[in-house]
């Protein structure tokens, strides 16, 4: 089953601290959506009022158009998987899986079959009779996925699932979930700290900081043209330039560029990959390497322009040759699309 | 020598520990009518004795009852109150823990004339009844602790998820909580029979007619030394024996 999610004005105080802030946002049925923070930006707080764990102060919350703000966790059609897991280490894979069945009255027969079935989803079919504590960190996880699953709900909540597991592991879980979605059509909710992993599994991404939704939108769109500062820099490195906008222009130490909006201080966002000797956008002249670094798909390169004196600009560069410190490189960097934030 | 030292050490703790029980075990073999060397059994002659003496074993059974009952009230309070006091947020609750635990450090003595003096207030007569109420009134700060201390964050979380399965509060309880806390539900529970076994003071305060094995014992003590005493003795410390390695064997097996 699947559902769109509707968040109308939820607002959240934990005594004197704000949670979240008026956050309004719309998921559509079978969509991957991560909410992506860094901790204490609210995100799992907004996980935890979608799931009916928290009561938020203000707002609501309409799943498949149903107001369910004010419903117990087990009366709504979410399901969670916790980022501990919560397995019952009591009982065999197959009677966790079954357990939501269980809790709707459904037969043994009808449970073990559908706990089969979905084991079978997460690769662990042969492992039906086996007890928690006998899995691995990543075994437990398709588990708890199968459990929240097997009740076939219409939001799948998941809090930082991967956040246990060692990198490797992360990513190939990354893609078997983006698979188990796929097949299924459930909607996905899923909270995540690693801006690598929102980018390799969202539909969409939603950035939050302090209780708010910074920016929200295609992984793409939001790394190229982030629509904060915040956003820009927490979705992977960024050379901040200092800059003016005149209203039409903006002066850069490198020179000027056509731009329109509020005049004033402004800071011009430069993605490392984005500057390079390639010819077009900015030219940023003359610099000298600091140091560099390779890392095999680039060179990561510390160049200090003589146009602005002061500033540090970190390049990625392409990886046939790395240039040593003391050299001279002449510099471009692209700037479609324009990535400004007027300072604040 | 330093080597044989811990060695020497630990037999003469053991023989310490031990040998008053050693002794009263193997008097309880003794074949004349004196529980004092030399020993000149075995014999079963006061085993036999003990088994058709209808007031020991009408006492033996009453110990049981009082134990088993007043154990299984205390810890189904004391697991009650742990759980309360653990998952939710309750004005006091600093206080009503410590409000729970303070009867740990009251004297028996003071807790069963306490009770006797309820009791007599209240009319109600002395019975096996009473004492099964003292004895809850010691074991329920007892079992209270034990269960409350291993509650965590782990079962907490479980509980979480089997609400949010769709699971009742009831359901929650019964299918998630209990038996995660099984093996110290089941170490309360046997920790307060063994105390309940072998209690006299509350048990001799707060019965009359109907007496529990300790008050049996202790008026049967008051005409003297006897071979019959080491027989019972020897019972009820093989009760004792058992209820511990009942208790080992299911809790040990749960955590395996």
């Amino acid at each position: 089953m699947t559902a769109p999610v509707r968040i109308d004005g939820v607002s959240h105080r934990f005594e004197a601290f704000e949670a979240l802030r008026d956050i309004r946002l719309d998921i559509a049925a079978g969509e991957y959506v991560t909410l992506l923070g860094p901790s204490g930006c609210g995100k799992t707080t907004l996980l935890s009022v979608l799931g009916g764990f928290v009561d938020p102060t203000e707002g609501r919350v309409l799943i498949g158009g149903r107001d369910v703000t004010r419903l117990a966790p087990a009366r709504r059609p979410t399901t969670t998987v916790f980022q501990d897991y919560a397995l019952f280490p009591h009982m065999t894979l197959r009677d966790n899986v079954g357990f939501g069945l269980r809790m709707a009255g459904q037969g043994r027969r009808v449970r073990h079959a559908r706990a089969h079935e979905m084991l079978a989803l997460v690769g662990l079919e042969t492992a039906a009779d086996k007890r928690p504590h006998a899995l691995s960190g990543g075994q437990r996880q398709r588990v708890a996925l199968a459990r929240a699953l097997a009740v076939d709900p219409e939001v799948l909540l998941l809090d930082e699932p991967l956040g246990a597991l060692d990198l490797a592991l992360r990513r190939s879980m990354q893609d078997e979930l983006k698979t188990i979605q796929r097949k299924i059509g459930t909607t996905f909710i899923h909270v995540t700290h690693d801006q690598e992993e929102a980018m390799a599994i969202a539909d969409r991404i939603v950035v939050m900081n302090r209780g708010r939704i910074e920016d929200e939108g295609p992984p793409a769109r939001i790394y190229r043209a982030p629509r904060s500062l915040f956003a820009a820099a927490f979705m992977g490195e960024t050379n901040r330039v200092p800059a003016r906008a005149t209203g039409t222009a903006l002066e850069t130490p490198f020179g000027t560029l056509p731009h329109r909006g509020p005049a004033g201080e402004a800071t011009l966002c430069l993605r490392p990959e984005a500057i390079g000797p390639a010819p077009g956008g900015l030219a940023l002249g003359p610099a000298r390497v600091r140091d560099a670094a390779f890392f095999g798909t680039h060179c990561r390169v510390h160049v200090l322009p003589d146009a602005a004196p002061g500033l540090t600009l970190i390049a990625h560069l392409p990886p046939g040759e790395l240039p040593a410190p003391g050299d001279l490189l002449h510099l471009n960097a692209a700037t479609d699309p324009l990535t400004v934030f007027a300072m604040e | 020598m330093m080597r044989v030292l811990p060695w020497i050490y630990l037999s003469a703790m053991f023989c310490f520990i031990y040998l008053p029980v050693a002794a009263l075990v193997l008097f309880s073999f003794q074949g004349g009518g004196l529980p004092v060397p030399p020993f000149d059994g075995p014999s079963l002659r006061w085993y036999g004795e003990v088994l058709v003496d209808d007031d020991l074993l009408a006492a033996l059974a009453a110990s049981l009852g009082v134990a088993l009952g007043s154990s299984a009230v205390a810890v189904s309070l004391g697991f009650l109150a742990a759980y309360g006091l653990a998952r939710f947020v309750l004005p006091g609750a600093a206080m009503i823990r410590a409000l729970l635990i303070v009867p740990m450090t009251v004297s028996y003595l003071i807790v069963g004339l306490g009770l006797l003096i309820v009791i007599q207030r209240l009319g109600l007569p002395l019975s096996l009844l009473t004492a099964g109420i003292g004895h809850t009134v010691i074991n329920l700060p007892l079992a209270f602790a034990i269960i409350y201390a291993s509650m965590g964050a782990q079962q907490q979380s479980a509980e979480r998820a089997a609400r949010d399965l769709g699971a009742s509060e009831a359901d929650v309880l019964r299918l998630v909580t209990v038996p995660m806390l099984a093996p110290a539900i089941l170490a309360a529970f046997f920790l307060s029979v063994t105390l309940s076994w072998d209690e006299f003071i509350i048990a001799f305060l707060l019965t009359r007619f109907d007496v529990t094995l300790p008050v049996e014992i202790w008026s049967m003590l008051r005409s003297g030394l006897s071979p019959r005493l080491n027989a019972i003795g020897s019972v009820v410390f093989l009760v004792s024996v058992a209820a511990v390695i009942l208790a080992e064997l299911l809790v040990l097996r749960r955590r395996g």
